[in-house]
């Protein structure tokens, strides 16, 4: 009966309004809310971006505030070098950063998969920084970088490089020193997404791989793989997208800085809305970012085949 | 050689059961990782997490110009400085209200549009969907002056309702897709079964789903949480007052000064992590559960 068929198919909306009166309005109602808020403080303000991405607008001069085409676009392509510096910036920073991540996130999984003894705290204690802040870790990592009282001078007392190095002052040390940081506090997140996703594969699929003689490692590439894959096409997406949109860390941690070298173009935009107050060429660079966004996004899914042969 | 068509039919569940019971140490092939496989790289990663929680207790507690590598003489200097002259006893206060105000507003936003989600067939279901999902390739940071034109419109500039309501907004797509799975997961019949017995569609939710929730919500509450708690951006741009600021802010602050006071700075971020930490001890166990049950499976 209609009961039996929901407890067969639980995902399965009711076809069938109930008996129990249900106004038709009530689903309307229960999302109305968080439709709104998306509305006003998501939808209008990308809205604007889009509008005014075709304006000169700029507070400070507004003489010059107007229509201007797509004269900002042609501008951040032809004519802006900072413009690609940042964008080549951006794409080097997330590719970097998402791939390390999701290699030692997916290399701890499988660690604190195992069963072994004092398992319970070493899994909390290699998730602990997941839930730190951008600026508490750049908070972190000034106090051991810092060139008088780092962990520079103590290397330097075991003879290892010199004293007063500061690695995040040197364009040439900037960006790994700045990598590390960000994959202390970015790796949890693929560990724990992954050891979340190991939990469902199914033992009886290992026993049978054994039974057939089949090595760890091939069954790490037959069975626990493929299984992964769905969960790991979506965390390195989800994280290449907040990776390359999320600022805290590098404004708090080098200022963009030295001599621009950090600087994302996110940081960039924000830079030229903020401090140079030139809103209508941050907004056709922020049209241009979310462009790039999506377009890579979907080439992403589409050459993973997310959801892949069983959905 | 066994082929693959018999391993295809081998998996009997009893297989385990013939043999004499021995050990329980030698179960599954995978779990037959030498220990020095696993403890090795664990140390070593271990290292790496620890050295910068260690470094940042150790400035803390020690007192200014010490180079030990242990903190002794031990001296909460630091704190009680950070606390009053640097202000984060107020920041703490604000810090605090803006998660708690995020977590309940996300939480409650949430459930209910998850629950139409979940539960209804209704016209404009996949265009909200589709909305949800691309709100997450939507920069917060990208679109500060847009906002930040909204709540000055709203005259809602330097007052804390602006940084809670930004912070929900972002917070609600991933929350809301989050838990119309969870309640996915939980069976129509359940609810049908409550309706029979006379409850209305609220109490059959508030009596029979909503226990079954908790992991879930649990979860995305604590992120809500956390995520108003560490994030920066908003609260840097919204909030002018310095009595409105939040831990960040003051973080941020102490960094960006001429002369860095690395002993404020440490102590300053053991405050921030404090709430953190405490919330996460406390939600740990929930945290795979929920994710498992809800978040990656969808």
């Amino acid at each position: 009966m209609a009961q039996a068929a929901a407890v067969a198919e639980p995902p399965a909306p009711p076809r069938r309004r109930r008996a129990s009166a249900t106004p038709r309005r009530l689903p309307y109602l229960l999302i109305a809310p968080a439709a709104l808020l998306m509305l006003g403080f998501i939808a209008y303000p990308v809205v604007s971006v889009f509008y005014y991405s075709l304006q000169n607008y700029n507070p400070t001069k507004p003489w010059r505030n107007g229509y201007a085409g797509l004269d900002n676009f042609v501008h951040a392509f032809t004519d802006d070098p900072q413009f690609w510096d940042t964008l080549t910036f951006s794409a080097k920073w997330v590719v970097v950063e998402v791939g390390l991540q999701l290699l030692c996130g997916l290399a701890l999984a499988l660690i604190v998969n195992q069963t072994f003894v004092g398992r319970g705290l070493g899994r909390a204690l290699v998730f602990s920084p997941w839930a730190v802040s951008g600026v508490l870790t750049s908070a972190i990592w000034v106090l051991l970088y810092n060139s008088q009282t780092g962990i520079t001078r103590y290397l330097a007392d075991l003879g290892i490089g010199e004293y007063g190095t500061s690695w995040l002052s040197d364009t040439s040390t900037v960006f790994p020193a700045a990598v590390v940081a960000d994959l202390w506090r970015g790796v949890p997140f693929f560990a724990i997404l992954i050891l979340a996703d190991l939990q469902s594969v199914s033992k009886d699929l290992y026993e049978a791989a054994e039974v057939d003689g089949a090595s760890r490692l091939k069954q790490f590439w037959h069975i626990t793989l493929p299984h992964l894959k769905d969960a790991i096409v979506l965390s390195t997406l989800l994280r290449a997208v907040w990776e390359f949109n999320n600022v805290d860390l590098l404004y708090t941690l080098t200022g963009g800085g030295p001599a621009g070298e950090t600087t994302t173009l996110p940081l960039y935009i924000a830079n030229t809305s903020v401090d140079a107050h030139n809103f209508g060429y941050a907004s056709a660079l922020t049209t241009v970012a979310f462009v790039i966004l999506l377009f890579c996004s979907v080439v992403y899914l589409r050459l993973s085949k997310f959801g892949g042969e069983n959905k | 050689m066994i082929t693959k068509e018999a391993v295809a039919v081998a998996p009997a569940p009893e297989r385990p059961a013939p043999r004499a019971p021995r050990p329980v140490k030698r179960r599954r092939a995978w779990d037959e990782a030498p220990r020095w496989q696993i403890y090795l790289p664990l140390s070593v990663y271990l290292l790496f997490t620890l050295i910068p929680f260690y470094w940042i207790l150790l400035f803390a507690l020690r007192p200014a110009g010490s180079t030990s590598l242990a903190p002794w003489p031990m001296t909460f200097d630091h704190f009680e400085k950070v606390w009053t002259e640097r202000a984060f006893g107020t920041y703490f206060q604000n810090s605090v209200l803006i998660g708690v105000a995020t977590l309940v507003l996300t939480t409650v936003v949430a459930l209910a549009g998850g629950y139409a989600l979940a539960r209804f067939d209704f016209r404009i279901k996949r265009v909200f969907m589709l909305a949800l999902l691309c709100s997450q390739f939507v920069p917060g940071a990208l679109l500060l002056v847009p906002l930040f034109q909204v709540f000055a419109e709203l005259r809602m500039i330097n007052s804390l309702g602006s940084v809670i309501l930004a912070e929900t907004v972002f917070q609600l797509p991933l929350s809301m897709i989050l838990i119309s799975g969870f309640i996915r997961n939980v069976p129509y019949s359940l609810e049908e079964a409550a309706w029979v017995d006379g409850c209305t569609r609220l109490a059959s939710f508030r009596i029979v789903v909503l226990p079954l929730l908790r992991p879930g919500l649990i979860a995305v509450g604590s992120f809500a949480f956390v995520h108003a708690w560490n994030h920066f951006l908003f609260a840097l741009m919204f909030l002018s007052d310095q009595s409105k600021q939040t831990i960040p802010v003051g973080l941020n602050t102490l960094m960006s000064a001429d002369s860095v006071d690395l002993g404020a700075l440490a102590a300053g971020g053991i405050v921030a992590a404090v709430p953190v930490v405490i919330v996460f001890a406390f939600i740990q166990k929930w945290l795979i559960t929920g994710f498992s049950a809800g978040a990656v499976k969808g």
